[in-house]
Parts: structure tokens; sequence; C-alpha cells
């Protein structure tokens, strides 16, 4: 890499960018477009819910015979999309937002680093994302569609599946790569590149929840690969890691010699995949805390607690997965150890919610879009965590697994709690990012439908679940003598669905419009004290970040200091330099 | 730009990046190969008989293994001390040693695997070849990616050594510790598979 970001052709400046700010774009918009794709996918199959096998208009007829004749989707397409919009979602969209974009943007910034430790892998991080993702895509294109035995894979239905699942498997191999890859960085950087006067605890939250992402993210995939490794061989090389002996499909024995589990798959599957959920939330919970200090003008309230809470659900995360398999059979007693660590799991996300709802209290709170968004995100992602607390216990599991309330009470979490709270972030570091302001009109009208829609879509879910409908019926309950009192709601499902959709607009609009006519931001727009701030507003791309690395001298959200006339102190402004130069 | 403590060592952390980088490499891999053995684990115990090593597979063919790979760790460590002496012939020579004892286990494995694919012993087979080829065959891919990068090097990285010597060393330190790692996860294989 040279210093005359000026002598870069185009390629190395903006492609094969080594620059981490370059490189958080990368992802912040291959995520974006991903976040799209999925939430389409997602309104064809509430089509087919609210309409079962009627024939979707307009566009129905493009899709072929293989997934839609007439226009009618298929129930093998049907679960296809159904795999594929919780694949993209999870691991194409909100993680490399949250962990790729505002990871990569903004960790070196707010420490005061000239950039991440190992600009390569960074690079090679971002391309085997990108490799992952077009491999999951192709996946449409084999024979009998893309993978259609859910985003958890379970065997022996992912091991009998048509070629899109072993696709599916390469893809992950490749974005399993690229968490490691992009993992082990932020690692290393947040711990060796900090500036002069940083310490760990004067670390911006941000950052603290970004390193504990990390830290899940290194050490849960790998099983995960692990297991993708024994399913490939399952599907290609005929082993039975995960087939039991003498199973019948179609009235024939399959030819597998047996004595593999079908449990073992779900144990190391889970393994990874409950630690995911907190590697979607907890970059929220980061960016929440950031926007909260910021716009109550006032120091967050626990901050170190919600430190220490995070850290602690991050091991603890490691220890609950065998929730998500009450109904498995793996016995009482294992249940029983599980219910117990998942209702603990739930005290260090309350100390979170709560500092972040008492740090409200007496602040003189801004009402702008980035707020609006982090200030929702509070109730929403309360909803979402108090319905899993019947989840979390076996008993109540019997009656709600793999019902509708399932489905409301983890998408609470990511739709209107994480993706809300990645809004926010992209409305409050916009101007750091481009020099620009969004419009707030449009940020407003994205907000208030988004709001309105969200709800509606999810809290029928949870209602739907309570009657006992399941979730993975294809006609939504239709010829379900129980679900007959709920199927209206199916239709209020889809509608607001599709009026989400809609809602998103305004945002795209605004993003692209106020790049170029937005109002220009000066390099510290919204008053704050993070280091970020302390570079020019969109900082040259290709260099490094600070003309002189900062010095930073005390705890972040310094709004409102007592004994001090400032209104807001930045970490690295020097109290004593300023008094001298006073006098 | 340069990024900082990519050499030297940050005085309050006491590491390098490139040492701190690989070390959190290397927890995600224990943690690759740990889902494997509990795998192995677990399906050993859930099954109804499970049979011995030697009942398919060579012990004593493993055992000359096992040594060419603990041998291939001390040459790559007494080449390590040699550069830090700044004795390039010598380190030349014993990281060479390494690289011809890293093919030497290769061309064990591969006259092991032809052995089985001759009996008609595939991973199909049974769950105890399906775990043995997987693991061993994950562990070979290992060696293929540790190998390639020591020749590297070698050879075409060595000019690095005439630019930046500290630079130099600290990658072939790299390529130690993981070559480490790699022998240690055959120092589990070997008896788990071959001997329990």
């Amino acid at each position: 890499m040279d210093n005359h970001s000026s002598s870069q052709s185009f390629w190395s400046k903006y492609v094969f960018s080594l620059d981490h700010k370059v490189i958080g774009i990368q992802y912040g918009l291959t995520s974006l477009g991903f976040l799209i794709l999925g939430f389409s996918l997602v309104l064809l199959m509430r089509w087919q819910l609210a309409y079962p096998e009627q024939a979707l208009p307009l566009i129905g007829k493009f899709f072929g015979n293989a997934s839609m004749p007439d226009g009618v989707m298929l129930p093998e397409f049907y679960n296809s999309l159904g795999a594929m919009h919780g694949t993209i979602m999870i691991f194409l969209g909100v993680v490399p937002l949250g962990v790729g974009a505002f990871g990569n943007y903004l960790v070196p910034l707010q420490i005061g680093a000239p950039d991440m430790a190992f600009p390569k892998l960074n690079m090679a991080s971002y391309w085997c994302f990108f490799v992952g993702g077009f491999v999951m895509l192709l996946g449409f294109a084999m024979p009998g569609g893309a993978a259609n035995s859910g985003w958890t894979a379970y065997p022996p239905l992912s091991i009998v599946a048509t070629s899109g699942q072993t696709v599916w498997l390469i893809g992950m191999v490749f974005l399993i790569t690229s968490s490691l890859l992009g993992s082990i960085n932020t690692i290393v950087t947040i711990v060796q590149l900090r500036a002069k006067g940083m310490t760990f605890m004067r670390m911006p939250t941000l950052v603290w929840t970004q390193l504990v992402t990390a830290f899940l993210l290194l050490m849960a995939f790998p099983p995960l690969e692990a297991a993708g490794v024994l399913q490939l061989m399952d599907r290609l090389a005929g082993t039975s890691f995960f087939m039991p002996e003498g199973l019948v499909l179609s009235g024939q024995i399959l030819p597998y010699t047996g004595g593999g589990s079908v449990l073992l798959w779900q144990h190391l599957f889970w393994f990874l995949a409950h630690p995911e959920v907190y590697v979607l939330i907890l970059p929220a919970m980061g960016i929440v805390s950031e926007v909260i200090a910021n716009n109550t003008r006032k120091p967050l309230w626990g901050r170190k607690g919600m430190i220490y809470a995070s850290v602690f659900l991050g091991f603890m995360s490691f220890i609950v997965w065998a929730h998500h398999m009450y109904l498995t059979g793996m016995g009482t007693v294992i249940s029983a150890f599980f219910q117990a660590t998942t209702m603990i799991i739930s005290i260090p996300s309350v100390i979170i919610l709560t500092s972040l709802l008492l740090s409200l209290w007496g602040g003189s709170i801004r009402f702008n879009t980035a707020m609006l968004f982090s200030l929702a995100f509070l109730p929403m992602f309360g909803i979402g965590g108090l319905t899993g607390l019947p989840l979390g216990l076996a008993a109540a599991d019997v009656h709600l697994h793999d019902t509708y309330y399932v489905i409301g009470h983890f998408h609470y979490i990511v739709a209107p709690g994480t993706i809300f709270a990645l809004f926010s972030g992209i409305y409050y570091w916009y101007p750091k990012i481009t020099g620009r302001q969004m419009s707030e009109t449009l940020g407003k009208w994205h907000f208030w439908p988004s709001l309105i829609c969200m709800n509606c879509i999810f809290f029928p879910m949870l209602i739907q679940g309570l009657a006992g409908v399941s979730r993975r019926l294809y006609d939504g309950g239709a010829t379900y003598e129980l679900a007959k009192d709920v199927l209206y709601l199916n239709k209020v499902m889809s509608a607001s669905a599709a009026l989400l959709f809609v809602a998103q607009i305004p945002f795209i609009i605004n993003v692209f419009t106020s790049f170029w006519r937005g109002k220009k931001a000066s390099a510290n727009h919204w008053d704050a004290t993070t280091l970020e701030w302390a570079a020019t507003s969109s900082p040259p791309l290709g260099h490094g970040n600070f003309e002189v690395i900062p010095e930073v001298f005390r705890d972040p959200y310094e709004y409102n200091p007592p004994n001090s006339d400032k209104e807001f102190l930045p970490q690295n402004f020097d109290l004593q330099n300023d008094k001298k130069r006073e006098d | 730009m340069k990024i900082p403590f990519a050499v030297e060592e940050r005085p309050d952390t006491g590491l390098n990046n490139g040492r701190f980088g690989i070390w959190l490499f290397l927890a995600s891999e224990l943690m690759l190969f740990g889902g494997l053995f509990s795998a192995y684990i677990l399906l050993r115990t859930g099954s109804s008989g499970w049979p011995k090593g030697a009942d398919f597979l060579n012990i004593p063919l493993a055992t000359v293994n096992t040594v060419v790979l603990i041998s291939s760790s001390v040459t790559i460590i007494l080449a390590w001390i040699a550069l830090q002496m700044n004795n390039v012939k010598r380190f030349r020579i014993l990281y060479s040693l390494t690289i011809l004892l890293g093919f030497i286990f290769l061309i064990i494995k591969y006259f092991e695997y032809s052995a089985k694919f001759h009996h008609h012993y595939y991973p199909s087979t049974n769950t105890f070849l399906a775990i043995y080829f997987t693991m061993t065959g994950l562990h070979v891919l290992h060696i293929l990616g540790g190998l390639l990068v020591n020749i590297y090097h070698l050879f075409p990285g060595f000019k690095l050594y005439k630019e930046d010597p500290e630079k130099y060393k600290g990658r072939i330190e790299l390529s130690g510790i993981y070559w480490h790692f790699v022998d240690l996860v055959w120092i589990f294989l070997f008896p788990i598979l071959y001997l329990l």
C-alpha cells in the first residue's frame, strides 16, 4: 500500500481495496442488497400463505414451470424460499451488515487506529463473503432448485435433498472462512491497535460488542464447518454420520450403512447457531448505545455494567444451544440443564436493555431519525426477548415449539430489533461516511410506516402460534380446523409485509440522493465524543484515518460534564492543554 | 501507510499482531477439530460395536508417520533458531528438511489410503472408516496448506529476508507455530483412530 491515494487505480482503490473504510462500505452495500433479496423471497411466500394455490398476479408467470407453473407456487419451491430466506437474511444480510460493515468501518476509527491489523486478510474476508453469496444464489439454478431443508439443514431431510443442498454447504464453507478472517482481524485490531490512552474500559460500547461478537464468530463457527464437512461426506461419499439404519424413502430402503445420529447434526448446528443469535443482537446493542448516548446528551447509565453483561452474555451463549432441541427426545436431564442456563442468559440481556432504558431518564432527547429507530429498538427487542422466555422453558415449549409463535419471537428480535438498530446506525454515521446529511423528512417517512408494518406482521404470528398453527404449513393452515379462527390474520400479515416493502423506498431514495444532494455535514455532525468524529468527515479512502493519531484522555460519552462549561468533551480533548492556552 | 505493531511488540500486551492472530486462528482450528472429535465420541458411544483400529488400519505405517511428523516439528524449530542467529544456510537446509518430511508423511498416507481402496474399504463402508477418512483427510489438507506456505517462504518469499529480516523471522515463527499445531492434531488422531 502506498501513501498517495491519487496514484491508485480505480480497481485497487474501490474494488480490491485494502482500506477498512472501503471494505466496510462494500460489505454494507452488498448486505443491503441481500436484505432486499431475502425480503423479496419472503414476499412470495407470504402471497402463498395468504392466498394458497392462487396464481400470483403480474410476476407469477415469469418463474417457470419448475417453481411456479401458471403462477401457482409448488410446495418444493416454497420450501426453497423458506430455506434461502433464512440463510440470506442471517448469513448474507444482517451479520455482514452489523459485523462486516459497521465493525469494519467504525472499529479502527473509534479506537484511533490507522486501519485494521491485517488489511489483506480484510479484503480476502470480503471477497470470500462475496463468493459465498454468489454460490448460495447459484443454488437456484440447480436441478431441483435451491436448498430446501430449512436454514437449519436438518438431516436426514438435508442428506436426501436435491443438489441445491450441496451448493448450500459449499457456500457456507466460504462464508465461514470469511467470518473467520474477519473475526481474527477485529480481535487483533481492538487489542493491539488502540490509540494512546484508549484503555479497554474507555472503549466505546460499540467496540466492546464487536469484540465479543468476533469471539463468538471465531469459536462458534468452526464446529458448524466440521458439521458441514460431515454432511458433505454424507451427501457425496455415502457415509452415514447423520443417517440412522434402515431409513425408508418412497417405499425404498436407502443405501446407507447407518450407525449415524441425526441429533449429532443438531448439536453441532446449534452450537454455532445459538451464539449466532448474539452475533445478530450484540452489534445492534452497540449501535443503539452510541446513538442513545449521543442523542440524550448524557453519559450512558450503567456503561460498565453493560460491558460486563455483554462479556458474560458471550460466554453464556456457548452453553444454551440445546434449548432449541427440547422436543428431540434428548432427555429431561439435559433439558433441565439447558433450561437453567437459558434462564441465566436472560439476565445480562435484561441488564443491557434496562441500562439503555434508564439512560433516557432526564436526558434532553433529540428526536432525529437515528434516535427514533434506536428508541423503537428498545420495546421491539423487549417484546422479542420476553416472548422468548416461555420458549426457554421445556414444559411451555411442548406447546409452542415449531409454531408461528417461534417465528414471531425471533423476528421481533431480528427485524424490528436488530434491523432497526442497523437503520439507526446508517442514519447516524451516514454524515461521517459520505460527508453529507440524510433527509430527515424521508427518514421519518421510512421510520413510522416501518414500525407499524413490522408490528402488523409479527404480532399476529404470536397469536397464530398460541392457537397452535404450525410454522411449516405450505398453505398457512387453511386445511386445519384449529387454525380457522386465526386464518384471516394471514392476509393482514401479507398485506403488511407488502406495505413494509413499499416503506423501504424512502430509505433507498434517501441513501442515494443524499449522497449527491444532501446538505454538507461538518466533521462532528452530531456533536459526538467518540474518536471517529475526530477524523474528517468522509475520511479519504485508501489512506490512514487521522492526520495525527489522537490521544485519549477520558471515557466515551462525556456529555454535559459537571464542573465544565463545555456541552460535551470529546475523548481526545485535552483539558490541561486547553486551560494553558486560555491562560 | 504502516500498521503499528506488525513486527515490534506492543508494550502493554507483549505481542505483535501476527503472533496474536495466529493463536486466534489456532483457537478456531481447535474448535474445528474439537467438533470432529466430539462427533467421533458421540458416534462411538452410540454404536453397538466399534471395530479396533488394527482391524482396518496399518499401525506400523502410522507409527512411522508419527515419527516423521514429530521430526519435522523438531527441524522447523531448529530452522527458526538458525534464522534467529542469521545462519541463513543452516536455516534453509533445516527448513527444506521440514518440507521434505512433510512430503514423506503425505506419501506414506497415500500408500495407506490406496491400500484401503484396494481392499474396498471406502468411507461408505462403515462409520469407523467414515470418521477415519474424514478426520485424516482434513488433517492432510492442513498439511498441504502448511507445505504450500513453507515452500513459499523458502523460495519466492525469501527475498523479504533481505529487505526486512525481522518481518521474515516473524513469518517463519508463525509458520512454525502452525506446523506444531498440525503435528499436535496428528498426535491425537493417531491413538484415537489406530490404537484405542
